[in-house]
């Protein structure tokens, strides 16, 4: 019995991790053979901590996927130019063919630019921030004191402008709507952000107006310009489509696919950016994982009724000074009829913290500067737990256990409450060993064992000593 | 301490600089404890020692003649002195020749032994002595609780307390910061703060130069554990995550701890890999006031894992199946090395195989509770009952010799003399306080009555406690846990030894790894491990996580300290500690009776409204028998390494007891 012929195109984030799973589960390819084609010249590496190496805490070297042993098993510097459905084979950049039994498309999505007079990634000090080459580009043009715009005030802009901003760039984020992140965040946590960052040093021009580039000077604005000796264009990103269009295969904003990971050509499926699904948005690592380890089960027959049903959308900033989380639904007003909408706005101290709650469930959240919060409510959002009843708790991430409440003297401590651990010794014991003529904090020891294991009740006890000395 | 009588008095020592809890000062008890078994009993009737060791030798080598050397199998313990451990190991491999051999330390340490012996090709719990921690700025605590299991302890962690642990413990209270993951997602927990050690410019890149191998594989598992997403896996925040690598990175002396809440799991050894290759790449172990060490559980964790009571063990912590291991072994012992059985069964893997056509149909146990001990008990209970020879020595009744047909009554702590390996590797020489209650024998003396009547020659089984230790010091010579420097005499003296102590001129070595790491290039491992999360997750049908742990009133199985009023009155019963809106969703309020249920079993407990707890996870005690024995909810997925049970987390339900 013959291995089958995967073919997969593109060797980023989602067709790594494919190839990964397809040799977890079958590491003599017996079951399958596989063709991994990547486009760019290095082994893939890991798209999410590019902001880092814009930010200067990771080396490009440090964000491989891949030990150098993946040289021979991928070919790099090669794509697919042509799917031939029928005949079942792809055409490749070097003219060269090759037959699959399985086609995976793994290619990944483009940045978008948007139409402003002179500005394309060929124009002079425009940048895209998509690639580690496109890193290098930005990390050499970088340099300290420079004015930067960042064009696109989402999730990759402000992580780009924190990083800038941090290597001592003139940082302004140039945005066309009215808050940033505007899909994540609503109206009053936009301008938290805005504020958060403005604090570190970053501009922020909001519902602007870009009418053209100009390198050397930068962005032309309805209201000026914004200097900028690069910018960095972080304005969205765009399913890479091409192939399948052309290969007649079912595209609407990406490549449509099932619960099995099929397009409309059933030996042809497609993951990570490139791919739309119902239960997910694009441009998510997290997603793409989920994708290719599905689909190296049903590939591989490992496991054939596994399905991909989608993965919960939770945003996490990764920029230094700034924490933010956003998931869900989170544009629900606090007037909400249908839903528990609980919100805490502290723009002076940067904080913001709201909280949708429906049938006892998380529905959704927007956290800045609450970090124990985020990571409660995401998990709880995960997990689809219930909404622990007391809200605020949740909501402020630091609930002080009831039990847990200090009492204000020796007087007004319970007389059950544990005083020695180590040795089960309760007030009581002490006030009764005490009042049988235990009466200095050494005879109490002997009398009770208290303070004779770890020792760290003796203050307790000597408090409680010294409260009975005064009261009888 | 000391005895007077039955009387304890704590005795100034540096692990426990003179504290003692409550089961310390009431360890006198069990000595004068009417309980105590005193006469041999045979199906449940007192008889002669001859009787009874006649029956059993003679049932041996029937089973043994019917099904092979090994029919024959022995579970032994972690509190066993030095000297019974390697005399049942000895026993096993030359009296009943059987391969068949484990104990129940594999249900304790052996996940942070594997992970020691693969980054640093030796496994002592601490390679430093603990009193090395009282000048640490920053102690890293991961699964331990030893405010409540080691409270003397406690007196060593001096400032700058980290503590991970699911609940929160007596022990993280007291800590400066305390990290709440998830049940089973430790690993993905040090991957995130290994990365952010890395991508804070934290790591020691000298030493991970010049002192390891194997960072570059390692480092690229963990860039795939950016702290946010970490973040969504164990609940731990990223901000938290960076605090800790800062705080460890900052300080001047600082040490990562592990304990069994990280090591119990069916991914315990990769998840000590994980953790010790965080303390790597801040450059700890080696470094003088710095390190990496995992907390003992059990009185002789350390010494009973050296000596070969262990499956795949000979004295000295050797491997059995290294032919020059069972040569120079086999001389010591004066027996052909070919005669020498090769590795057998894992501690829950020899449970389970019992009674079946390919198991055991005989076993002895030494020290040892599984009735209530073991993962998934009531099937461990049914294995237990399907064998044709059950063996039990022990000093005092408990739920497995409740299951044996002959009982073998032996003398307890205080009672005997002997040599116990306290968690940092330190030789302890233990004095005779008590004569035995008369018909009370010493397990060696047990084990020579044994070998005799199996045809073995009684010098081979020496009853005299320092003969058996200068033999078990002959035969970890050149070994890794080298004794053959120790001998009683300088024990007496009061010298501190920390093994190896490979001549008698030989100081000890309290401090390992300073110069060098124990693998051939002396440079310690990396070992790339990555998160797959617990063997079994919550879902619709039992949708808690459960985990399990102790006490502070009680040790182990219960079997000694449920025996003791005082510690009964502290702790009575089993019970489950729940958020309280978890309970009320399952129509309970603190102190109704509940029913906590697994797909292995169920078990009832008293619930303890906790709000601290997480709502989607239940803490039970491990201690109480019966129908209050949280192991017949455990799950006994092993890891592939070390075989350890995931003792720590399973998938539960809870109810109204009494509800169908």
């Amino acid at each position: 019995m013959s291995p089958r012929q995967i073919v997969v195109a593109g060797y980023g984030m989602a067709g790594a991790r494919f190839a990964e799973e397809i040799l977890r589960r079958d590491p003599e390819g017996e079951r399958v053979s596989l063709t991994i084609l990547g486009e760019e010249q290095h082994l893939a590496y890991n798209r999410v901590l590019l902001s880092g190496v814009v930010a200067g805490t990771m080396k490009p070297e440090n964000v491989t996927l891949h030990g150098q042993e993946w040289h021979k098993k991928v070919r790099l510097g090669v794509s697919v130019t042509e799917i031939d459905r029928d005949a079942r084979k792809v055409t490749l950049t070097d003219g060269s063919t090759i037959g699959y039994d399985a086609l995976v498309l793994a290619t990944g999505s483009r940045a978008w630019i948007p139409p402003v007079e002179g500005l394309s990634p060929e124009a002079p000090g425009v940048h895209t921030f998509r690639t580690l080459d496109d890193c290098a580009g930005i990390l050499a043009a970088a340099r300290p004191g420079a004015p930067v715009a960042v064009l696109g005030g989402g999730l990759l802009g402000i992580e780009a402008a924190r990083g800038l901003v941090g290597r001592g760039c003139q940082v302004t984020v140039v945005h066309p709507v009215s808050h940033l992140m505007e899909r994540q965040l609503d109206l009053a946590a936009g301008r938290v952000l805005a504020n958060q960052l403005s604090t570190l040093g970053v501009e922020v021009k909001l519902d602007a107006k870009v009418n053209g580039y100009v390198p050397g000077d930068g962005l032309k604005l309805d209201d000026g310009l914004v200097p900028a000796d690069m910018v960095v264009v972080t304005a969205g990103v765009k399913a890479e489509t091409e192939l399948a269009v052309r290969a007649g295969i079912e595209v609407d904003r990406g490549i449509v696919i099932d619960d099995c990971l099929r397009t409309s050509d059933p030996r042809v499926h497609a993951i990570g950016d490139c791919a739309q699904h119902p239960g997910t948005v694009a441009g998510l690592v997290q997603s793409a994982w989920e994708q290719a380890e599905v689909l190296a089960d049903l590939l591989t027959g490992k496991d054939v009724s596994k399905r991909y049903r989608g993965t919960p959308v939770v945003t996490r900033l990764k920029a230094r000074d700034v924490d933010l989380a956003a998931l869900g639904d989170v544009h629900t007003g606090t007037d909400a009829d249908d839903a528990e909408v609980l919100c805490l706005n502290d723009p002076t101290r940067g904080r913001y913290a709201k909280l949708v709650i429906r049938q006892d469930r998380v529905a959704g959240a927007i956290l800045i500067g609450a970090p124990d919060a985020a990571a409660t409510i995401t998990q709880l959002y995960d997990s689809r737990v219930p909404v622990p009843s007391d809200r605020l708790a949740v909501l402020l991430g630091r609930a002080l256990p009831s039990e847990a409440t200090p009492a204000g003297s020796p007087a007004e401590l319970p007389a059950n409450a544990l005083v020695c651990r180590c040795n089960s010794v309760t007030k009581a014991q002490l006030v009764t060993a005490w009042r049988t003529g235990a009466t200095s904090v050494t005879e109490l020891a002997s009398a009770t064992r208290a303070t004779t294991g770890c020792g760290s009740c003796r203050d307790a006890v000597c408090g409680i000593a010294e409260w009975l000395s005064t009261t009888t | 301490m000391t005895l007077d009588g039955a009387q304890v008095t704590p005795r100034e020592f540096p692990t426990n600089r003179g504290g003692l809890c409550q089961k310390g000062w009431t360890s006198g008890a069990l000595l004068t404890n009417p309980m105590r078994l005193t006469k041999p009993l045979l199906h449940g009737n007192p008889v002669s020692w001859d009787t009874a060791l006649d029956f059993v030798a003679e049932r041996i080598q029937g089973i043994q003649e019917e099904h092979g050397r090994d029919g024959m199998a022995v579970f032994g313990g972690g509190g066993l002195t030095n000297e019974k451990a390697y005399a049942l190991g000895k026993f096993a491999r030359v009296a009943l020749r059987t391969s068949q051999i484990d104990y129940n330390g594999r249900f304790c340490m052996s996940s942070a032994a594997a992970a020691g012996n693969k980054a640093f090709g030796v496994d002592r719990g601490m390679p430093f002595p603990v009193t090395d921690l009282d000048d640490a700025d920053v102690i890293l605590l991961v699964g331990a609780n030893p405010a409540e299991t080691m409270p003397p302890f406690m007196q060593h962690v001096k400032s700058g307390l980290i503590v991970v642990d699911p609940r929160r413990t007596a022990t993280a209270e007291r800590a400066m910061l305390h990290l709440k993951p998830a049940p089973g997602t430790d690993l993905a927990l040090a991957l995130g703060i290994l990365h952010s050690v890395f991508s804070e410019g934290y790591a020691e890149h000298s030493y991970i130069e010049h002192r390891t191998q194997g960072f570059a594989d390692a480092w690229r598992i963990a860039a795939k554990w950016w702290p946010e997403r970490v973040e969504r896996v164990t609940g731990v925040s990223a901000t938290d995550q960076r605090a800790v690598a800062r705080m460890l990175a900052k300080a001047k002396n600082a040490y990562i701890l592990t304990a069994r809440g990280t090591e119990q799991h069916a991914s315990g050894t990769d998840t000590v890999s994980a953790w010790i290759n965080l303390a790597l790449a801040l450059g700890l172990p080696g470094r003088p006031g710095s390190g990496y060490g995992c907390l003992t559980g059990q009185g002789n964790g350390q010494g009973g894992r050296e000596h070969g009571q262990k499956a795949d063990q000979l004295p000295g912590y050797r491997r059995i199946d290294d032919p020059q291991a069972r040569e120079y072994v086999a001389g010591v012992w004066g027996v052909d090395p070919d005669s020498l059985p090769g590795p057998g069964r894992s501690a829950y893997e020899l449970l389970d195989a019992l009674g079946r056509p390919d198991g055991p149909k005989g076993l002895l146990v030494f020290g040892s509770n599984p009735v209530v001990s073991a993962p998934r008990a009531r099937h461990v209970t049914d294995r237990l009952k399907a064998l044709d020879l059950l063996v039990v020595a022990d000093f005092v009744p408990n739920e497995t010799t409740a299951l044996a047909d002959v009982v073998l009554p032996v003398t307890q702590w205080a009672e005997e003399e002997g040599t116990l390996t306290n968690l940092e590797g330190r030789v302890l020489h233990r004095r005779p306080a008590l004569l035995p209650p008369p018909e009370v024998r010493s397990d060696l003396e047990v084990l020579q009555e044994l070998a005799t009547r199996l045809g073995t020659p009684a010098k081979a089984f020496p009853t005299i406690p320092e003969e058996v230790f200068d033999e078990l010091a002959r035969a970890s010579r050149g070994g890794i846990a080298d004794y053959s420097g120790i001998t009683y005499a300088r024990l007496r003296d009061g010298e501190a030894l920390h093994w190896p102590v490979p001549s008698t001129q030989h100081p000890g070595t309290p401090r390992l790894f300073t110069e060098a790491f124990a693998h051939p290039d002396g440079r310690a491992r990396f070992v790339p491990v990555d998160h797959k999360g617990p063997a079994e997750a919550p879902d619709e049908d039992f949708p808690l996580y459960a985990t399990t742990g102790r006490v502070l009133a009680h040790y182990q199985s219960g079997a000694q300290t449920r025996r003791i009023d005082e510690l009964v009155k502290a702790a009575p019963e089993s019970y489950v500690e729940v958020h309280p809106d978890t309970a009320e969703r399952a129509g309970l309020t603190e102190g109704d009776m509940a029913k906590v249920e697994s797909r292995r079993g169920e078990v009832q407990a008293r619930v303890r409204c906790v709000s601290s707890m997480r709502p989607d996870t239940v803490f039970l005690p491990f201690h109480f028998p019966g129908a209050n024995s949280a192991n017949r909810l455990t799950n006994p997925a092993l890891d592939p390494v070390s075989r350890m049970p995931e003792f720590k987390v399973c998938a539960v339900r809870l109810a109204p007891w009494g509800d169908s």
